[in-house]
């Protein structure tokens, strides 16, 4: 139903349920508010967003009262609603008035200023000054862990940080204790915050209470150069803005994704920041007597040249990391398909995933919004909230809004909302079919990746899709099943074909010696035998690096515009905001420039011609920030391969949440938060003991 | 106006002069033909409420039949009554007199409410500081257990749980929506409304939160027949109420007597007259510390039910009547009650959590002299700010007792400004 109201003179008509603060401005009024957010419960505590309500003694707070709540007028007309007469901006400038009675008014030592909440309103819908002349009070301020400075005598007290760990992030670790003017937020016992979502409260602090430790004094917003971009943390692809001082990246802040991340991102998302400034590779290297030295590009160029062209085709290799963009996954196909090699692999972790049956096989088919259709989820072989906390906060959502069974098979972790352990191996999942659970209507599968990285993962994989088949997670109009990538360059690696060819070799096939030459693409987190001539391209001095023969320099998300696609197989591109350092280039450039050197030059000079090319080789990529729909068919082929599961449990394969990829490892905060969650979970051991 | 008859009067056992047993009880006439009562039906009892014109004794006053009539009739969701026994409100001392002296009344009108309202389930939220209330009621739940009146296949046809929670203390858990949060096991915070109790209270199910004293006199009303009720007090103040009547009187009491009594016969019959006589009288807070005072010369005529306090810009509230003598410091009497509201405020909201301190501060200089003349306007607009403004009454509460002190003594704080600076004359030369 629709009911009319009359707001500032100006008649409108909205549904029922709405607010009367978005129906105010649907009638395009401006209400101010600060405990008010759009992702969290309403606490209505904040009292800013009062309104004058036609036959209310009291303004009314919009925020909190909903239009068919409204007692109608007794004639039967439009209630009149009026969000700038006297009544109304009364009651803000005195609400504003008593918000700023304990604030300390240090804007210009304050983290916030140019981006605080308190300050704008102030200047827009409070008095010019105050007429309070009693002593202020101070609050001392809180430890929080490394991430949060607090500065708790700036708190007005909204409880959105509460309200976000409670809810979102699911950690009930946030509290306000005390009460009227001594209430205080606080972790009961100052402890370090364990959430992987934690830095999120500190966006959603209107004021500056909480400011990011980490970027604490080092700039002001007003100084900052916005670019916006995607995260490569992990295979969300969360919406990110690189903000930029000169050449350094100084912070990196959510975007609104409602399709991906909403507007949340994890703490590795926002504060690997350091991480792109350590470890750097900012010129060539050349192994000479067993050391790597500094070399000229032309030096590395030769090198790297003839050993390529001196070696047979079949004993050459390929290996894509997890950070590679698809353009440079793609320029690298094309140099070695050149050459002649079918030594392609970009699954380091060796999973399972054959994209020669269709991209149903590979992606998360019901797209991260879908989480939301269903009413059961059975996560296989996965801890989405290491591997994808943004992705997990999504199933907390869904879960909060009741009606949803959960069950994990794999590893028992604290996921932040309640589900069945059905078993640790892949055998349970067997069992579970065989049970003939209760049919849903939107059962969901949330498959790991990694749980495919097993010599029994292709077995592991056609059975899911077996039970998949039977539970109805696959029906028409319904895709449930869902492979959780963990890395950003995935699935467009495996959108890019970039396996192996005939006969090819697996990456691990080539680690362990299968192969005299390795071009390894920034792949960190796999070892490769002694023995084998190893080139490395990447941007961090890390793993990888170390076993080189050759390095070439290549450039960090930040500092190339490249191509990801993310679990759900969401293409979307990063935006170059600073340039790479020293000598390091651009990735494609460095392959089209050794094309050149090795006598068969890649058909492309530009960025747009090679997306072109790449564009044709494999059109998913071109349908940027959208999700193609998916042909389910490639399941059925699934369902039909047979193979034996071994009853071996399921292992997370994140090992440190905090350690993931060469940028996070090379990030001091990062190991503080490692260490700190480390400590944790010895302290919990200890105590259970 | 004469007293009460004694035959009127509902609270037999107020002074606990006789035997608080379940037996001794019966036999002044508790606990008779209740069964009879409940054969007549749900919306006859509601009905027979409503005709009795019963206004909430909690201190709002709302028709406590009309309150009943909100609740649901067909809903899948259990319905709860609620007993605010959480008294906190400064000069209130009513309900423990139920509570440890009457406890039958109360639960055998517990039986009746939620029988009316279709509720199976009742609560009663006793104050933190009440140990041997809950002690004495707890005993009285006990004996009716034992008597089948009240549980499981009672002999009344109506299943019929009581349970006793204990709040910690808190003023604040005296407001309903509040005291629903604390007895869910979380911070006693009022919540917003809407959605109102009857609809979403205790544990998303449809509630009524009654004061004890409006559930005691239930039986005794449905007895007695809503026109026996109707009869007593004034019209719109209806029956017999617990007036509670303290500070500079000869003899403090809680006593029972019709709506509408003269405040001054209350006084003089009940409590011994004002100390030094009715000129003596300075001003009295007639319904509890959040109700504005009324100073003497408005006092003379002045009767004790909703609509008379209501003329007088004060309320009746839970006639709780405190009496100040001229001996009294009126600002410090109301810095002090400031004070408890700034000290029990939740925190939650912006107005009250910033406004109770600031208001406080204020009539605590004021009180000394040590202020300016321009600031009892900023007090007013203060108050002003506060009141009508926050998510529960707390805000307005806080906010009365000012306005009251202003409205009637601003003379004596500028008396007491003046005397201040001249004193400190030399010094600011």
């Amino acid at each position: 139903m629709t009911r009319k109201l009359v707001v500032d003179g100006t008649e409108i008509e909205v549904e029922d349920g709405t607010t009367l603060m978005h129906a105010c401005e649907a009638a395009g009024a401006e209400i101010p508010r600060f405990c008010y957010h759009e992702r969290l419960s309403i606490a209505g505590n904040c009292r800013m967003c009062l309104v004058e309500v036609e036959g209310s003694p009291k303004p009314i707070a919009s925020c909190a009262m909903l239009v068919n709540d409204l007692p109608p007028n007794r004639d039967g007309s439009p209630k009149k609603i009026f969000t700038t007469s006297k009544v109304a901006r009364k009651a803000r400038e005195g609400v504003m008035e008593f918000l700023l009675l304990n604030h300390p008014l240090d804007c210009p030592i304050c983290d916030q200023g140019g981006e605080c909440d308190l300050q704008d309103q102030a200047m827009a819908f409070g008095l010019g000054g105050s007429r309070y002349d009693e002593n202020k009070r101070a609050v001392e301020d809180k430890y929080i862990g490394p991430l949060i400075k607090t500065h708790m005598t700036r708190c007005i007290h909204c409880t959105r940080c509460v309200r976000f760990m409670t809810e979102i992030a699911g950690v009930e670790e946030l509290g306000l204790i005390g009460r009227g003017e001594d209430a205080e937020i606080t972790t009961y016992l100052e402890k370090g915050i364990l959430s992987e979502m934690s830095a999120n409260a500190v966006d959603l602090c209107p004021v500056g209470a909480l400011t990011h430790r980490p970027w604490a004094h080092n700039a002001r917003p007003w100084e900052l150069k916005k670019t916006e971009s995607i995260d490569v943390m992990d295979a969300v692809g969360s919406a990110i803005r690189i903000d930029t001082r000169g050449r350094e990246v100084m912070r990196i802040l959510p975007r609104n994704n409602d399709a991906v991340n909403e507007e949340w991102i994890s703490d590795k998302t926002r504060h690997v920041v350091d991480g792109l400034k350590a470890q750097r590779l900012d010129r060539p290297y050349v192994r000479k007597n067993g050391r790597l030295v500094a070399a000229t590009w032309t030096e590395a160029m030769d090198a790297v040249a003839q050993r390529l062209k001196s070696t047979t085709p079949s004993r050459i290799g390929a290996i894509a990391g997890d950070l590679a963009g698809a353009e440079e996954m793609f320029a690298l196909r094309e140099l070695m398909a050149g050459l002649g090699v079918v030594n392609l692999d970009c699954r380091q972790a060796g999973e399972a995933l054959d994209p020669a049956i269709g991209r149903a096989g590979y992606v998360f088919n019901s797209t991260i919004e879908g989480i939301e259709a269903a009413d059961a989820i059975m996560i296989i072989g996965a801890n989405p909230r290491l591997d994808a906390p943004v992705l997990n906060a999504r199933i907390r959502k869904r879960w909060r809004q009741g009606g949803l069974l959960v069950g994990v098979i794999g590893e028992a972790a604290d996921l932040g909302y309640s589900y069945n352990h059905l078993g640790r191996s892949p055998a349970a999942l067997q069992q579970f079919v065989d049970h003939a659970p209760p049919a849903k209507v939107r059962p969901m599968f949330i498959l790991g990746a990694n749980a495919l990285a097993r010599p029994d993962g292709a077995a592991i994989l056609a059975l899911a899709a077996q039970a998949a088949h039977s539970l109805g997670v696959i029906k028409d109009g319904w895709n449930g099943f869902n492979i959780l990538h963990t890395t950003a360059a995935r699935v467009a690696g495996l959108d890019l074909r970039f396996v192996p060819g005939p006969n090819g070799l697996t990456a691990a096939q080539m680690a362990a010696g299968g192969v005299d030459v390795v071009f390894n693409l920034g792949a960190d987190e796999i070892d490769i035998a002694p023995g084998a001539f190893v080139i490395y391209q990447g941007s961090h001095g890390d793993r990888g690096a170390n076993r080189a023969d050759v390095i070439l320099p290549g450039s960090a998300y930040t500092e190339k515009s490249a191509t990801f696609a993310n679990t759900e197989g969401r293409a979307q591109q990063t935006v170059r905001a600073v340039f790479p350092p020293g000598e390091a280039r651009e990735d494609w450039t460095i392959l089209r420039a050794l094309s050149a050197e090795i006598g068969r030059p890649l058909p492309f000079d530009t960025l747009e011609q090679l997306r072109a090319k790449m564009y044709a080789a494999a059109p998913d990529l071109a349908a940027i920030n959208m999700v193609r729909p998916v042909d389910p068919k490639a399941l059925a082929t699934l369902a039909e391969r047979t193979g034996t599961i071994r009853d071996e449990p399921f292992r997370s394969p994140v090992r440190d949440f905090y350690l993931t990829n060469p940028i996070a490892r090379a990030s001091q905060i990062m190991a503080e938060l490692s260490a700190l969650r480390h400590a944790a979970s010895a302290k919990t051991l200890s105590a259970a003991e | 106006m004469a007293m009460l008859a004694d035959h009127d009067r509902i609270f037999t056992n107020l002074y606990g002069l006789h035997d608080q047993g379940l037996k001794a009880a019966m036999r002044r006439g508790q606990w008779d033909g209740t069964k009879l009562l409940i054969e007549q039906g749900h919306d006859w009892i509601i009905n027979e409420m409503k005709q009795s014109g019963l206004r909430g004794r909690g201190g709002a006053g709302f028709p406590t039949g009309l309150k009943w009539s909100f609740m649901p009739k067909a809903d899948p969701r259990p319905s709860y009554l609620v007993i605010n026994a959480d008294e906190s409100e400064p000069g209130s001392c009513k309900d423990r007199e139920i509570l440890r002296h009457d406890p039958q009344l109360l639960i055998e009108g517990a039986l009746l409410a939620s029988y009316a309202m279709r509720a199976h389930n009742c609560y009663i939220y006793l104050r933190g500081e009440y140990i041997r209330e809950r002690e004495a009621l707890q005993r009285a739940v006990d004996e009716a257990y034992a008597a089948k009146l009240i549980g499981k296949n009672n002999i009344h046809g109506w299943d019929f749980e009581l349970y006793l929670h204990h709040g910690a203390g808190a003023y604040i858990c005296g407001e309903e929506t509040a005291l629903l949060e604390s007895l869910e096991g979380k911070k006693g915070q009022p919540r917003l409304k809407p959605p109102f109790p009857a609809n979403v209270g205790l544990y998303g199910a449809p509630t009524t939160i009654n004061n004890v004293e409006s559930i005691a006199v239930v039986p005794d009303i449905l007895r007695r027949g809503a026109t026996w009720f109707a009869s007593l007090g004034k019209p719109n103040n209806a029956g017999t109420k617990l007036f509670q009547i303290s500070g500079h009187v000869n003899k403090p009491c809680v006593v029972e007597e019709e709506m509408g009594i003269p405040l001054r016969q209350l006084i003089e019959e009940h409590s011994g007259g004002v100390r030094g006589g009715w000129d003596n009288l300075l001003a009295v807070i007639p319904g509890g510390s959040s109700v504005p005072l009324v100073p003497a010369d408005m006092c003379h005529d002045l009767t004790m039910d909703f609509d008379a306090l209501l003329k007088v810009k004060s309320g009746l509230g839970t006639a709780a009547i405190i009496v100040m003598d001229k001996s009294t410091d009126v600002v410090r009497a109301i810095a002090r009650i400031s004070y408890f509201y700034k000290h029990e405020s939740c925190g939650q909201c912006t107005p009250c959590r910033e406004g109770t301190g600031w208001m406080w501060r204020v009539l605590e200089r004021m009180a000394e002299g040590r202020a300016e003349k321009r600031e009892i306007d900023l007090l007013l607009d203060v108050t002003k700010q506060v009141e009508g403004h926050t998510i529960c009454a707390l805000g307005d509460a806080a906010a009365w007792p000012v306005q009251g002190l202003i409205r009637h003594f601003r003379g004596e704080i500028e008396k007491r400004i003046d005397t201040y600076h001249s004193g400190h004359k030399e010094a600011a030369e």
